[in-house]
C-alpha cells in the first residue's frame, strides 16, 4: 500500500495500510510516543471501494487478515474512523492470546476495575473521567485476560468517546481531538491516554471488581450471581467460543473470585462517586 | 427409556453458585446447568440407566423422599436436547 503506519499497543502490533495520506497522517498524530512493533500481529487496509473511488467522493473500504463481508465503507474524511474500526476488528476476530472482553479496564493501586456494557452504556466515558483523576487507563474497548494467571493486561489506545461523552469529558479537564461530525455512530471524538498509560502498556495487573454501568438512569446498585455474571461475559466476549477450553477456565476463574455489581446512574459526576465508594468498599 | 453419557472426564465442571458451568469437550459447548442435571450426569458414569434407576442411584447420595422417576426423565430429556446426553 501506498501509505504505512504501525503502533505497538499492549499486546498487539498493528500495522495499517492505506491509499491515502490522510488517515495514516491522523494515526502519526494520535499514536505519537507509542512504541513500534518488531514483529506486527495484525494487518488493517483501507483501500478505495473502487479504483476510481481513490479520487472521486473517496470511499474508505477497510480490510485485514480477518473482517466482515458487509463493514460499509465510509468517506476519507472518517479515515481516522476506518482504521480504528479495523483495528478492533482484527483484535476481536483474530486474537487468541488472551480472553477478549469487551470491557473498559482501569486501575488503582495495583487493582484493575472492569466496565462492561454495550455502547453508550458510559464505560468508555467512565475509565476516562477516572484516568483524569489519577486512575491508570488501561484501556476502553478491550480487557485482555490473561490465559494463564487471569491478570488484566492494557490495551491503551485512543479512547473513542461519542456525542455527549465529548462534552463530559472536556468539562472534567480531558482534551479531546480529532473529533469526526456525522459518523454512523455519531459525532466521535478520540481521547489520548496520559503518557503513564502509554509508558505502562505491558504491565498487567489483577482485576478486583467488574461493574455493569447504565448511564441516565437513577442511581442503583445491584449484586450480581457468579453465574449470571458469567453469562453476561461470554456474550461480552469475542473470543470465548474460538478459545473453547482455555477460554472456559480463564472466564469461570475470574466470575469466582471477582465482586460484580450492575449500577445505574444519572450522569458522570454522580457516577464518579459511586465508583469511588464502591471501589472503598471492595 | 434408558440413557447415557459421556465419561465424567468429557467435561470440566465448575460450581458458580446454584447453577453449575459445564465445558462439553466432545462438542466445545458451554452449559449452565441447574440442579439435579449435574448430578444426573455423574450418575450416569456408572452406566447407562433409565429414570427409576438413576433415582434410585442418586438416593444413595442424596435424602430423596419425594422424588418422582417423571421428573428425572423429564430433566434427561432437557439433557438429550442440550447434547450432553443421548438415548441408548
Amino acid at each position: 500500500m501506498r501509505h504505512r503506519f504501525s503502533v505497538q499497543v499492549g499486546a498487539v502490533g498493528f500495522r495499517i495500510g492505506s491509499a491515502w495520506r490522510g488517515p495514516i497522517a491522523a494515526l502519526e498524530r494520535l499514536y505519537v510516543g507509542y512504541p513500534k512493533p518488531d514483529v506486527p500481529d495484525m494487518t488493517v487496509r483501507l483501500f478505495p471501494e473502487k479504483p476510481w473511488r481513490r479520487f472521486a467522493r473517496p470511499s474508505v473500504a477497510i480490510s485485514g487478515d480477518f473482517w466482515l463481508p458487509d463493514a460499509a465503507p465510509l468517506p476519507l474524511r472518517q479515515g481516522l474512523l476506518a482504521a480504528e474500526m479495523g483495528m478492533n476488528l482484527q483484535v476481536a476476530l483474530g486474537w487468541r492470546r488472551h480472553l477478549l472482553l469487551h470491557c473498559s479496564a482501569v486501575e488503582r493501586d495495583g487493582r484493575v476495575l472492569l466496565m462492561s456494557g454495550a455502547s453508550g452504556s458510559g464505560k468508555s466515558t467512565l475509565a476516562t473521567m477516572l484516568a483524569l483523576r489519577g486512575w491508570r487507563f488501561l484501556g476502553d474497548e478491550f480487557a485482555f485476560v490473561d490465559l494463564e494467571d487471569g491478570r488484566i493486561h492494557p490495551f491503551p489506545r485512543a479512547s473513542s468517546l461519542k456525542n455527549e461523552a465529548v462534552a463530559a469529558v472536556r468539562s472534567a479537564g480531558g482534551a479531546v481531538g480529532p473529533v469526526l461530525e456525522g459518523t454512523p455512530k455519531g459525532m466521535i471524538g478520540y481521547w489520548r491516554p496520559p503518557e503513564i498509560a502509554i509508558a505502562r502498556m505491558t504491565e498487567a495487573a489483577p482485576p478486583a471488581m467488574l461493574l455493569f454501568p447504565r448511564f441516565g438512569r437513577p442511581e442503583n446498585v445491584e449484586r450480581l450471581a457468579a453465574s449470571e455474571t458469567f453469562m453476561l461475559l461470554t456474550q461480552a466476549s469475542t473470543n470465548y467460543v474460538s478459545l473453547g477450553e482455555a477460554g472456559f477456565g480463564a472466564l469461570t476463574r475470574l466470575v469466582q473470585d471477582l465482586p460484580a455489581l450492575a449500577i445505574d446512574y444519572p450522569d458522570g459526576e454522580a457516577g464518579m462517586m459511586l465508583v469511588d465508594r464502591l471501589w472503598g468498599e471492595t | 427409556m434408558r440413557y447415557a453419557a459421556d465419561p465424567p472426564a468429557a467435561r470440566l465442571t465448575i460450581a458458580l453458585d446454584e447453577l453449575v458451568a459445564i465445558y462439553h469437550r466432545p462438542s466445545g459447548a458451554t452449559h449452565l446447568l441447574a440442579p439435579p442435571a449435574p448430578e444426573l450426569l455423574d450418575a450416569l458414569a456408572e452406566g447407562p440407566a433409565d429414570a427409576p434407576t438413576l433415582l434410585a442411584r442418586l438416593s444413595r447420595q442424596f435424602d430423596l423422599p419425594d422424588a418422582d422417576p417423571q421428573a428425572i426423565a423429564a430433566r434427561m430429556e432437557e439433557l438429550v436436547i442440550a447434547g450432553l446426553a443421548w438415548r441408548a
